[in-house]
């Protein structure tokens, strides 16, 4: 059963088993704009939660990707590097942007709910 | 991920042009023109040149084995592609060009002459020097008046544009705290800044610290003072900043900097609204770039070239670029190198080729003879009065976020009257497009939501300014109106409907290509 | 003052309406103390078209122009024929007096012919993608090694010792900031051998051909020697119109081209403003510094162009950009652009033949002189020649004979002794027989 959380970057990572899938967040995608360009981690980097991990652009904007969570990356979306426009597309789906191998659970945990970041989202 | 509130749509909807299409795609005085490559044929030449014999022996078996690929045309057929290009440019000389921080003012027409006299135009940079006299006098009376405008007692005079300025300001800052034997690595910049100002301090090897604004425009003093510390290189401003205020609390910033043992580096984009009126120098600057295609005219040319001469206070001179220029019995002299050097001055290095952008200097120096000093107080008088007098005229129908007291050189508005009207900052921009005039500087600064920042420069007259004033007025009623159709997909009646920005980043094309591009033969 | 429109009864009604007394009002924010009057400034008050362009023209008389004698400087700036339409059409005020392309629906024509020059820089340099132009050469081979050291990950630069030394000089002041910049020796006329110098930590290897002795260099076997280890070769050309004979650097494997556009288009200025070409392959277009124009299409389906990539550039990127630079060298690109489409192909050819054809004549002329020896076996239209005395007092003896006789090498490399007798001369299209015999008699006399 997976689990999905976000953080207030914008990010979101979903849990199965020890596997993260981290993508960047609907609301995100809309701010950006039409995503031209996406930057991702190569399969074996060690990422710290909260640390750059990837980058995506728009025309207008370029913006880091958070790690959500730590951990050493299994995979990336080779998708996106051919179609970025999945990004906004299926942002929270398709447009996922890289698999992490879970360090520590706990970090997960300390994420905001589907409704916590709506609130925040509302707020904003 | 980091957030940027400021996206806007960069691929326009499909529209159809519902008008007669004319048999040759041209529409009158609006002519489709292919690229240079679709019109020119094989061997033929648009300068007439011998066909001299080749002797290959001196080439070093270098020599070029397959063609290039450039098109051949007669001169006739280049002189009517590129008319026909420069017709789609809007330009000063054509109209009213309100681009906040970019200064679009009159070009006169004199300072392309003076810089063209072959004295100048014609002048190699490594001719001997006793040749170059008038050349090097006449860098020596721009750098008199930079000096004596700016009350700086030097100036480096070779940096080619503005960033370049802020890099050649930055590397004097960072030599002279390495003369101090320390180690600064932090630049503290507003949030306000120009982008080019963290990008050049990161190029130039420092770390930088963002510093918040005030609800009013400003730097946040505290936060500033705050900031300030032992690992401080320098402090970057923009004075006036990019909001078209005047920091208030310079003199006192100055002191809170020098204290804390850092520089002061100012940028002087917008040195137009004080020019012949305060001394940066007097205000505690230690270095400031100069845009001499900003306040002093040089044509912006479409994108350059600029210059950037960057003045330094006592403290920096010593760390000037080379060459430096020096005047002794025998005239002028250009020193290029540092075993030269007699007064103990120890140049950082070496900002590009040769001595500057003389061709920018000719022209500054003609403009500033003739304005003279009480000109150039007027200019920069009368462009603060026609900023305001912008900002008074409209913003009871705009929203000016710091229109409560007087702006400099530019006023600036935001999008709050907008709000719930479907219009954006984009679209209201684009739709002045239709009604004749290049849209304000959008999007900037950062700190404000969906910015217009207008410049009108001293170079309108009032019938100008007032036409202008009226139709932004009637734009922004019809706006609130919910006349939405004047704005929706503008512009109408430019060359080009809106472009698809998205197309063009998501698959770069980037050059024309020849179905099988020219190899080298083997 | 010739050039306000407003005014005073002007001033006094806009005053009115914003409802202040006066314009001091207006710069409120000032403090006080910092208002200067205007006889605080030591500069003389406005002045009519006739004594500001008497004033200049006499400066400007001072000077020798290289069109008014007998003239051989080169290194690094060269003097060619303009055809006059070029001048005419840079001068159009819908080029000359716009800003940079940002609203492209009104700036198609700015943004076609940027599109037209990275086409004509790609074809020259024989690579797959050049920018819009930055400054000037010097300043591209700097964000060339930037860019190497970027997209390498590795901190070294090798410059060749025939790389223009200010060109070196430049790099070391800014790259050296990010990496150390090694010099290799500096061997007149003859190939170092910089492949020896490239280790593991070696992000790029700079040469210049022909360098600034003249020389052309082999750059296929050093383009080999860096890619077996892993670094990037930078090719640098001072003399673009060398590229209308020679083999371009991309067909010899180059990964960056870094060139002075100068010679194409624009005069010599005195230095500058100048044309900085820079190109690249494909797969490095990312990391690559400067403005880039691109094709697209318009919401009516019409081709168009708009500036694209930003997100490479400090107006968005702020501190992450690639480079800090803002604009582009425009005007001077739209010179070389124009200049080098009315020569095409057959032009550049024939004018690149005509310039070694002449540099070829004089060195044979000159090598005759007792006192004289050619350094360079191969160059294009450059060489430097070995003279029995010191070449900067033989430059400045001939000069007020009224023959601006070269660059003596000891101008660019004061420190090196080796090279103090070392005259680098160039010859283009526009020097005559009459030139060539008036340079050869007068070192004959002095030598």
């Amino acid at each position: 059963m997976s689990e999905v959380r976000f953080t207030d970057q914008h990010e979101w990572v979903r849990v199965d088993g020890d596997e993260a899938t981290v993508g960047i967040t609907k609301y995100a995608a809309e701010q950006l704009g039409d995503v031209v360009f996406v930057e991702l981690p190569e399969a074996g980097r060690k990422v710290g939660a909260g640390g750059e991990a990837a980058v995506v652009e728009s025309v207008k904007a370029a913006s880091e990707v958070y790690a959500p969570v730590g951990g050493e990356v299994t995979a990336n979306n080779p998708d996106l590097t051919g179609d970025p426009a999945k990004v906004n597309a299926d942002p929270e789906g398709e447009g996922w942007f890289f698999k992490l191998k879970l360090a520590d659970k706990a970090e997960f945990a300390r994420l905001m709910t589907k409704q916590q970041y709506d609130e925040f989202v509302k707020g904003l | 991920m980091t957030m940027n509130n400021q996206g806007r749509p960069t691929a326009p909807g499909a529209i159809e042009l519902n008008e007669l299409p004319t048999i040759s795609g041209d529409r009158g005085l609006d002519h489709e023109e292919p690229l240079i490559f679709g019109i020119g044929r094989d061997g033929h030449c648009g300068v007439d040149l011998p066909n001299v014999q080749l002797s290959e022996a001196r080439l070093g078996g270098q020599r070029r084995r397959g063609p290039i690929g450039l098109p051949g045309l007669s001169e006739p057929e280049v002189v009517r592609h590129y008319v026909r290009l420069s017709r789609n440019n809007y330009a000063i000389d054509a109209g009213l060009y309100p681009l906040g921080s970019c200064t679009m003012k009159h070009n006169p027409r004199l300072n392309e002459k003076m810089a063209r006299l072959p004295g100048f135009g014609d002048l190699h940079p490594l001719a001997p020097q006793s040749t170059t006299q008038g050349a090097l006098e006449l860098i020596s009376e721009l750098m008199k008046w930079l000096t004596t405008l700016t009350g700086m007692p030097a100036v480096a005079m070779s940096p080619k544009a503005g960033a370049h300025g802020e890099l050649c300001g930055l590397l004097a800052i960072r030599a002279a705290v390495e003369a101090r034997g320390e180690k600064r690595n932090r630049i503290l910049v507003p949030e306000s800044a120009h982008g080019t100002n963290p990008a050049t301090a990161a190029f130039a090897g420092f770390t930088i610290d963002e510093v918040k604004g005030t609800a009013d425009g400003r730097v946040d003093m505290v936060e500033l003072e705050g900031k300030l510390g032992p690992d401080v290189a320098a402090i970057m401003l923009t004075n006036p900043n990019t909001c078209g205020l005047f920091e208030r609390d310079i003199r006192h910033m100055a002191d809170a900097t020098h204290k804390a043992g850092a520089y002061f580096y100012c940028d002087g984009a917008n040195f137009n609204a004080i020019a012949g009126r305060v001394r940066p120098g007097d205000l505690g600057i230690d270095a400031m770039h100069i845009n001499l295609h900003k306040t002093f005219s040089t044509p912006h040319g479409g994108g350059g070239p600029g210059a950037g001469p960057v003045v330094l206070s006592a403290a920096l001179a010593p760390f000037a670029p080379l060459p430096l220029l020096v005047h002794d019995a025998n005239g002028f002299r250009l020193i290029e190198d540092r075993a030269e050097i007699k007064d103990g001055a120890k140049p950082f290095g070496r900002m590009c080729a040769f001595h500057g952008q003389m061709g920018m200097f000719s022209r500054a120096l003609s403009y500033m003879l003739s304005h003279g000093r009480d000109g150039v107080r007027q200019a920069s008088e009368d462009a603060v009065l026609s900023a305001n007098y912008i900002l008074h005229s409209l913003k009871d129908v705009m929203t000016a976020p710091f229109g409560d007291g007087p702006c400099m050189h530019e006023a600036l508005f935001d999008d709050g009257f907008l709000e719930g009207t479907g219009v954006t900052t984009l679209d209201f921009a684009k739709a002045m497009i239709d009604e004749g005039y290049h849209p304000m500087t959008m999007y900037f600064p950062l700190v404000v939501h969906g910015a217009m920042l207008i410049e009108p420069t001293e170079s309108e007259s009032k019938e100008s300014l007032d036409r202008f004033i009226h139709v932004l007025r009637e734009m922004a009623l019809e706006a609130k109106a919910g006349r939405k159709e004047r704005f929706e997909g503008a512009p109408r009646l430019a060359p080009r409907r809106r472009l698809d920005e998205t197309a063009a980043a998501r698959k770069p094309v980037l050059r024309w290509k020849k179905k099988e591009l020219p190899q080298a033969a083997e | 003052m010739r050039y306000h429109p407003l005014t005073a009864d002007d001033r006094a009604a806009m005053l009115a309406k914003i409802g202040v007394g006066s314009v001091d009002a207006l710069f409120k924010d000032v403090p006080k103390e910092a208002v200067v009057p205007l006889s605080a400034f030591d500069l003389p008050d406005t002045q009519g078209e006739i004594e500001v362009d008497r004033k200049l023209t006499r400066m400007a008389a001072k000077n020798t122009a290289a069109g008014a004698a007998p003239f051989f400087c080169g290194a690094g700036a060269y003097k060619h024929h303009v055809p006059a339409a070029v001048d005419h059409l840079i001068q159009r005020s819908e080029f000359l007096t716009s800003y940079t392309p940002y609203q492209p629906e009104i700036a198609q024509g700015t943004l076609q012919y940027m599109f037209e020059f990275q086409t004509q820089v790609a074809l020259l340099t024989g690579m797959e993608v050049a920018n819009a132009s930055l400054y000037d050469g010097s300043t591209a081979t700097t964000e060339a090694v930037l860019m190497a050291q970027r997209i390498t990950r590795r901190p070294k630069a090798i410059l060749s010792g025939g790389l223009h030394p200010h060109y070196a000089e430049t790099v070391e002041t800014v790259a050296g900031l990010h990496g150390t910049i090694t010099r290799a020796t500096v061997t007149p006329g003859k190939a170092e051998d910089i492949a020896a110098l490239i280790d593991n930590e070696t992000a790029c290897i700079v040469v210049q051909s022909p360098d600034v002795f003249g020389l052309i260099r082999d750059l296929k076997p050093l383009a080999a020697a860096a890619h077996a280890k892993g670094a990037l070769l930078i090719a640098v050309v001072t003399e673009v119109v060398s590229l209308g004979l020679l083999e371009a650097p991309g067909f010899q494997d180059a990964d960056i081209v870094a060139c002075e556009g100068q010679s194409i288009g624009n005069g010599l200025n005195f230095g500058g403003p100048y044309v900085g070409l820079f190109a690249t392959k494909e797969k490095y277009l990312r990391q690559m510094p400067g403005r880039l124009c691109g094709e697209t299409v318009d919401a009516a389906g019409r081709r168009g162009y708009v500036l694209t990539l930003s997100t490479r550039e400090q107006h968005i990127r702020r501190e992450k950009a690639t480079s800090n630079i803002c604009t582009n060298s425009g005007l001077c690109c739209l010179a070389f652009t124009i200049h080098l489409s009315l020569l095409g192909e057959e032009g550049l050819t024939r004018l690149a033949r005509i310039n070694h054809a002449k540099a070829s004549a004089l060195a044979d002329k000159l090598s005759a002189v007792k006192g004289v020896s050619l350094v360079t076996p191969a160059f294009f239209n450059e060489f430097t020649v070995k003279l029995s005395k010191p070449a900067a007092e033989v430059v400045d003896v001939l000069a007020k004979k009224g023959i601006i006789a070269g660059v003596p090498a000891s101008r660019l490399l004061p420190h090196d002794p080796s090279v103090k007798d070392l005259l680098i001369v160039a010859a283009t299209e526009t020097t005559t027989d009459e030139d060539a015999d008036a340079l050869t008699r007068a070192l004959a006399e002095v030598l």
